[in-house]
């Protein structure tokens, strides 16, 4: 019978947070980019939930209430940016919006 | 029974994680993303977590992802994009590495620490039992935490205002974008007929006032 240690939901949410960085890099669609860095907090909500147990603390819960209405609020205003832009250009991936770029 | 646990909601969670990254239409991304949410809501439960496992469900597959799909029908983005370009050279390669190097430093920290990361006990609260983790969480938020609890009362009330700013739809015409005239000093400068006598700031207000 295994059993399931801390080091098992750290591993998991370290593959997570690589599976989210690899996805912001690579994909292109502005919505999408938005939900894997969803995916890497999510990650980083597991590793709090998981050391909080393992420690015997209330805090690592604490902290991820706090980064869920972080994240909320950083979706709202994430989506709110994509569809002031997408008014303009339609269809707009983050590569054409290299108007900053210089 | 809790490995058994583990395991198939570790599976879901990487499944619903690979489909964020490879799906081609926005709207399958935020499904499997739901996917995701959901098996990390489980991994919550396993541990105890069950208020956060509640509020997971709730918050992200019931409002964030919501939101998503909302944002996919309004903008109608909900076409299938093509993966098989790849803008910039390289791009891919350098992001697998990237990925892979950052799994490899995580993973290389966690195997250092094996099981306990410093050992060191937690000072501020103790984890109570599954039935009494909403009850001692709520204590906490509304004793020591309650200056943060108000922080994110105003962090939420700014982000609605920004929000509704930002996707305001502007009446009339849209202002247009601001036009940006390169000129270069080193040109008009040939050009002026009042030589050395200039001041470093004469030429400027010159190319200013023909630009408008």
């Amino acid at each position: 019978m295994m059993v399931v240690t801390t080091s098992w939901y750290l591993a998991l949410a370290a593959v997570l947070f690589s599976m989210g960085a690899v996805g912001l890099l690579i994909r292109r669609n502005p919505l999408i980019m938005i939900m894997c860095v969803e995916l890497m907090l999510n990650a980083v909500n597991l590793t709090f939930v998981s050391l909080g147990s393992a420690l015997g603390d209330l805090g690592g819960q604490l902290s991820v209430f706090f980064v869920l209405v972080v994240a909320a609020s950083e979706v709202v205003v994430g989506l709110a940016v994509v569809v002031a832009i997408m008014r303009r250009r339609q269809g707009a991936t983050v590569d054409d919006l290299s108007v900053l770029g210089g | 029974m809790d490995a058994a646990v583990f395991l198939i909601s570790a599976a879901i969670v990487l499944a619903g994680a690979g489909g964020v990254l490879v799906a081609r239409n926005p709207v399958h991304a935020a499904l499997f993303l739901v996917q995701t949410l959901f098996g990390v809501s489980v991994l919550f439960v396993l541990q105890d977590a069950t208020f956060l496992a509640a509020v997971q469900v709730i918050v992200y597959a019931g409002a964030v992802v919501i939101l998503f799909l909302f944002v996919i029908m309004l903008l109608g983005v909900d076409r299938s994009e093509d993966l098989g370009v790849e803008p910039i050279v390289g791009q891919r390669p350098v992001a697998a590495v990237i990925g892979a190097s950052l799994l490899g430093m995580l993973l290389i920290a966690l195997l250092v620490s094996v099981d306990g990361p410093t050992g060191a006990r937690g000072a501020n609260a103790e984890l109570g039992d599954a039935a009494d983790n909403t009850r001692r969480l709520g204590e906490a938020l509304f004793t020591d935490y309650v200056f943060a609890v108000e922080l994110t009362a105003i962090l939420l009330t700014v982000a609605v205002i920004g929000a509704v700013v930002l996707a305001r739809r502007v009446r009339g015409p849209l202002a247009p974008l601001p036009v940006v005239v390169v000129t270069s000093v080193a040109d008009d400068d040939p050009q002026g007929d009042e030589g050395p006598t200039d001041v470093a700031g004469a030429p400027d207000a010159d190319t200013v006032g023909e630009g408008a």
